[in-house]
């Protein structure tokens, strides 16, 4: 399927929720969505005999400036086509439902992203801290970080 | 008669060579360093490499174990990140005296490609254990590494192990003033 049909079945079966295709930009198409329904929709990605995006390839956290992302990467190995979807969160309150259940994946996948954007994944099993010390403060890959002077105990900077 | 000829003799069955017990012990110990293996990043990956047959690090002595009881120093190789900084440091503390440090890289020396936006990054090994040798390069070759080998090697060789050699430099001027014949770290013997 190309994305533009792609675009098109879930527009049909999810209406609002899908909120816009972009297709003329270099990378490839994409599709934004709304956050509150990023479960179901990934679930009918998945079981749709149509879809059947069977593989999660990656998860990762965005930083718009003025918002935060969470961008998905799907791959149907079946099917051999790809679409990746991308929902626009709060930047003062990131909060989106884990796809965990969907693609056990997305565990570890999520949890970089909370370590460093602060992105809160509703629902995850467990969702700490992955790549930093569990101590840690604030979240390094947001555009608006400061390199913290010290870490317990540890000059940081050079 | 016997025990004079084995003197002269020295390299011929059942010779005898007179040394100092010190400079024998490090002797030993410098030819048989065991170490704390402790790959981190990239350098890791070169020191591989050293270890392989191709460069065959094993024949300066050196045998990799995995527990800090049993080495006699240890390698840093590679990118510290402050999370592995505090491990370092517990290792090094497990570690049993007389213990040493090799750090391999840019980045265990003084922060590598990380020292300005590297957050995570200890900006060199040395703010938390004391280092012995530092070899540089990003990675540094394995010729490179055998250098700061060779340089622990010394200095190993050169440690003082029953008195300081400072007190041992200052004793001996005073004796070569008072006309003594002094074997270092050893019995004084008078010359009468
Ligand atoms: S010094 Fe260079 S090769 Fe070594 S760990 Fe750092 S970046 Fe990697």
């Amino acid at each position: 399927m190309q994305a533009n049909e792609i675009y098109e079945k879930l527009k049909a079966e999810y209406g609002d929720a899908i909120m816009e295709l972009v297709s003329d930009e270099a990378t490839e198409a994409w599709i934004r969505i709304s956050p509150d329904k990023i479960l179901e929709v990934c679930l009918g990605l998945r079981d749709d005999k149509g879809f059947k995006f069977d593989y999660l390839a990656n998860l990762s956290g965005m930083d718009y400036k003025d918002s935060i992302g969470v961008v998905y990467h799907l791959y149907s190995v079946e099917l051999k086509h790809r679409i990746t979807l991308k929902a626009i969160l709060d930047r003062e309150n990131p909060t989106i439902h884990t796809v965990e259940r969907v693609w056990k994946t997305a565990n570890w996948h999520e949890r970089e992203a909370f370590d460093m954007f602060g992105i809160i994944f509703e629902n995850h099993p467990n969702l700490i801290r992955i790549l930093s010390p569990y101590d840690w403060e604030g979240y390094p890959l947001r555009k608006d970080y400061v390199t913290p002077q010290e870490y317990n105990g540890f000059k940081v900077p050079y | 008669m016997g025990l004079l000829n084995k003197l002269d003799n020295p390299y011929n069955a059942g010779g005898i060579v007179l040394g100092v017990a010190e400079d024998v012990l490090n002797w030993g110990r410098s030819k048989s360093d065991w170490y704390l293996q402790f790959g981190l990043a990239c350098c890791a990956i070169e020191f591989m490499a050293l270890n392989a047959s191709h460069y065959d690090f094993m024949r300066f002595g050196c045998i990799p174990r995995t527990s800090p009881r049993q080495a006699d120093f240890i390698i840093v190789s590679g990118t510290v990140t402050l999370k592995m900084a505090e491990r370092i440091k517990r290792l090094y503390e497990q570690m049993a005296e007389p213990k040493y440090v090799i750090s391999m890289g840019s980045c265990a020396n003084c922060g590598g490609p990380y020292w300005e936006h590297g957050y995570h990054v200890l900006k060199g090994v040395d703010r938390v254990i004391p280092v012995d040798v530092y070899v540089p390069g990003c990675p540094p070759r394995p010729e490179a590494f055998f250098e700061g080998m060779m340089k622990l090697q010394e200095k190993i060789k050169m440690q003082a192990i029953f008195r300081k050699r400072e007190k041992i430099a200052e004793e001996d001027a005073k004796n070569a003033a008072e006309g003594k014949i002094v074997v270092p770290g050893l019995v004084e013997v008078d010359n009468h």
